[in-house]
């Protein structure tokens, strides 16, 4: 076990030590190295040794969770909210496997996470040993890439490595996985500066040639649309992509990961792109001449029918992924390269453009076809969202679920800085929302943290109020609680003749009274004109997590709506009358 | 669809293999053959796969091997001036009547005789894969017991111009 005890007292000392130390010793002093706030985790036999070593380190805090799935949502929202790597750690088999879906979402959305997973002692490997998995192979496909340490000598190596890969290029998560007895053996410390990987080059600068014939396009267009993606949020472009938007004076389309990229409520700004966006948003998107993908992917969920996605454009896509380019819709000019870096260098190319009319017919549409619904006595999910909106200035950080919670919130808050919408976009993970507010509290201290989620989706990470009362957390957890899986009965509702098959949460909990008894607080409200005030009384509270339930109205749908595959000409705009609804429906059945 | 020769070099890596393997399972794309050796570097590894598709396709599966941390370098041949070799081994059913003109046959195409018995004769073959698949098609009206082929192995010309 440990021999020397107090290696780890002074940050940044002596990295160089010639004194040998254990694998478990090395782990918690290259941690230090990197700069490592935060850490989420669950212990157990295989990292014992680990946990060991950190007991006495105060450079970095260990977060329990009550899940392994709620430490890696955790880290991600840390991650997103900070810019910085969030790091998880848990123990072999179930352990490991336990953040399989937490590890995916991040290689989805490029969330940069490392999770370090315990594993058996090598001569175990492969023997189906006690809490054994091959966390390798299961997670290969859903890291930007991973290791198994076999040697203790490579350790300190693999780790730099590690937050390397996690943190440059696209980021992504990082699975290492450490066997027990590669720990508890010996090695001196020595933390490499930089690691040279042979294979890994990310291109940050942007081919000046292929900037060149970006620019030619952009000042030859009278109706440019700007389709933004995280990538902005991700290169921490933001004041670029103002800056160009503002030269161009083009309208600004964002991805659901994209909002926050450019304020939402500044003028050029149509909101969100795709199936849930706004309609003037796909409609401008469809109708411009000259389409600017900026660290966006044209996913199936904004593009819809690739062959028939903004038909009449020439289209240039700026991706730090050479993979990303062309995947899905074929490009004119591809640029890769790091966001930020490109429109450093492509901004002071363009021409400011005469885009008089095009803004004009924008406008028109925003009048004709605005976000819309209907309120009344019931309260309706639309309505808390945009008195969460007022109520935090737009300044406060949100995390949602999956599913219509999700959709009425990137709709209904107009997102004004970047690393405040965190949500889990590719992969639609249910149970995100909340650990993940809990990862953002950890990163972000000035600002109010909200966790938006439906009454399914908080029941699947709910464990974690534990960790949140105990870190004094002060979350707003907000249930939009219409007693369905929502999305999925409005789909039934939509596209299978109302036959709502297993979407009813008939016996949900009483959250009022389970936020109290895991010690947090909580509220409820039925009325519409009960929201403000108990928000308001909820936002008092700031020395543990409050649960607000929400008693919605049951059946309301997300509109507008592109059906899957769909093209612009299929959107169904949010119905004024029971007629439209109906032909809505119609329409749709058609569609499908 | 046409047939791509891609040129991979991957670090010689616990699990490095399966990285490629496992991208073209996992995102659905065709291999035809694969084979795997050392190269002139002992820490990596030349991966040669035969895969079909269209172009498109092809982009991908060569961005997407780029993106793996442990590859290297990928280069897809087929549109450069290279060598390409297959070995098989051809297992014929051969008795007195058939061996000599089966011996001729093996000789046609440059191929050696490798193991002999009263029932059959092993034939070691390389060449072409489309010198390999027409000697098959010679030797199947004999009678083929086993094949067993290496798959695709390929190196760019240095110079133009057959040489």
């Amino acid at each position: 076990m440990r021999t020397t005890v107090n290696i780890i007292t002074k940050h940044g000392d002596n990295i160089m030590s010639t004194n040998e130390m254990t694998g478990s010793e090395i782990f918690v002093k290259s941690l230090i190295e990197e700069n490592v706030e935060y850490m989420f985790g669950y212990p157990g036999g295989a990292v014992i040794g680990v946990y060991d070593a950190m007991h006495d380190m105060s450079h970095i805090k260990h977060i329990l969770t009550r899940h392994e799935q709620g430490a890696v949502h955790a880290a991600e929202g840390y991650a997103k909210a900070t810019g910085k790597v969030g790091v998880v750690l848990v123990t072999s088999g179930p352990g490991a496997t336990n953040t399989v879906t937490g590890v995916a979402d991040a290689y989805m959305d490029s969330v940069p996470i490392v999770v370090f997973t315990g594993q058996v002692s090598t001569h175990l490997i492969g023997n189906d040993a006690f809490q054994e998995a091959d966390i390798i192979g299961i997670t290969r496909s859903i890291t930007k890439h991973n290791f198994l340490v076999k040697d203790v000598k490579q350790l300190a190596w693999t780790i730099k490595a590690a937050f390397h890969i996690a943190s440059t290029g696209r980021p992504g998560p990082v699975v290492v996985d450490m066997p027990k007895d590669v720990m508890a053996s010996k090695a001196p410390f020595l933390y490499p500066k930089e690691v040279k990987l042979r294979g890994y080059h990310p291109f940050y600068f942007g081919h000046m040639g292929q900037i060149n014939k970006a620019v030619e396009i952009i000042n030859a267009s009278r109706k440019p649309v700007l389709y933004v993606g995280g990538g902005v949020i991700n290169s921490n472009a933001s004041t670029e992509l103002f800056n160009l938007a503002k030269k161009l004076n083009a309208p600004v389309a964002m991805t659901l990961m994209g909002l926050g990229a450019y304020p939402g409520d500044d003028k050029l700004s149509m909101g969100r792109v795709g199936v849930h966006g706004t309609w003037y948003s796909n409609v401008a998107v469809d109708q411009c001449d000259c389409l600017i993908a900026i660290g966006s992917r044209f996913d199936d969920r904004v593009t819809g029918n690739p062959a028939m996605f903004s038909p009449n454009s020439r289209k240039i896509h700026i991706d730090i992924d050479p993979s990303a380019i062309s995947k899905n819709v074929k490009v004119d000019v591809p640029i890769v390269g790091d966001v930020r870096h490109v429109l450093e260098r492509l901004t002071p190319l363009v021409n400011p453009l005469n885009t008089k009319e095009w803004l004009e017919q924008i406008e028109e549409w925003k009048a004709e076809h605005p976000l819309r619904y209907e309120n009344g006595n019931e309260i309706r999910a639309q309505y808390v969202i945009e008195k969460i909106y007022e109520l935090t200035n737009g300044n406060a950080v949100i995390t949602t679920d999956v599913g219509q919670n999700q959709m009425w919130t990137a709709q209904f808050y107009k997102f004004l800085n970047p690393r405040s919408n965190i949500t889990s976009g590719g992969l639609g993970t249910m149970g995100f929302s909340f650990p993940a507010a809990m990862g953002a509290a950890f990163g972000v201290k000035d600002r109010p943290v909200f966790s938006i989620n439906g009454d399914g989706g908080i029941q699947m990470n709910i464990q974690e109020m534990a960790t949140a009362v105990s870190n004094k957390l002060p979350l707003k957890i907000v249930i939009l609680n219409n007693g369905y899986l929502g999305m999925v009965r409005q789909w039934q509702d939509l596209f299978y003749k109302k036959r709502y098959s297993h979407v009813t949460l008939g016996n949900n909990p009483d959250f009022v009274k389970l936020a109290e008894a895991f010690g947090g607080a909580g509220f409820v409200a039925d009325k519409t004109e009960e929201v403000v005030p108990t928000l308001e009384e909820a936002m008092k509270i700031n020395d543990r997590p409050v649960i607000i339930d929400f008693r919605t109205i049951k059946e309301d749908n997300v509109f507008p709506m592109i059906p899957s595959a769909g093209t612009v000409a299929q959107i169904i705009d949010y119905p004024k009358s029971v007629k439209e609804l109906e032909m809505a429906k119609t329409q749709s059945e058609a569609v499908k | 669809m046409k047939k791509h020769t891609i040129s991979i070099l991957v670090e010689n890596k616990f699990g490095a293999l399966n990285r490629i393997v496992g991208l073209f399972s996992a995102r659905g794309y065709n291999i035809d053959s694969i084979s795997v050796g050392t190269s002139e570097d002992d820490s990596v590894a030349r991966v040669t796969i035969v895969s079909k598709g269209d172009d498109d396709v092809i982009e991908q599966i060569i961005k997407q091997l780029n993106k793996l941390i442990d590859v290297t370098k990928v280069v897809d041949l087929t549109y450069d001036n290279f060598v390409e070799r297959e070995l098989v081994l051809i297992k014929v059913a051969a008795n007195r009547n058939s061996r000599s003109e089966l011996m001729q046959i093996s000789e046609i195409f440059r191929s050696k005789i490798i193991d002999i018995s009263p029932r059959s004769i092993t034939i070691e073959a390389t060449g072409s894969e489309q010198k390999v698949d027409a000697m098959i098609k010679m030797l199947d009206p004999f009678g083929i017991k086993e094949i067993a082929r290496t798959g695709r192995v390929a190196l760019k010309r240095e110079f133009e111009g057959t040489v």
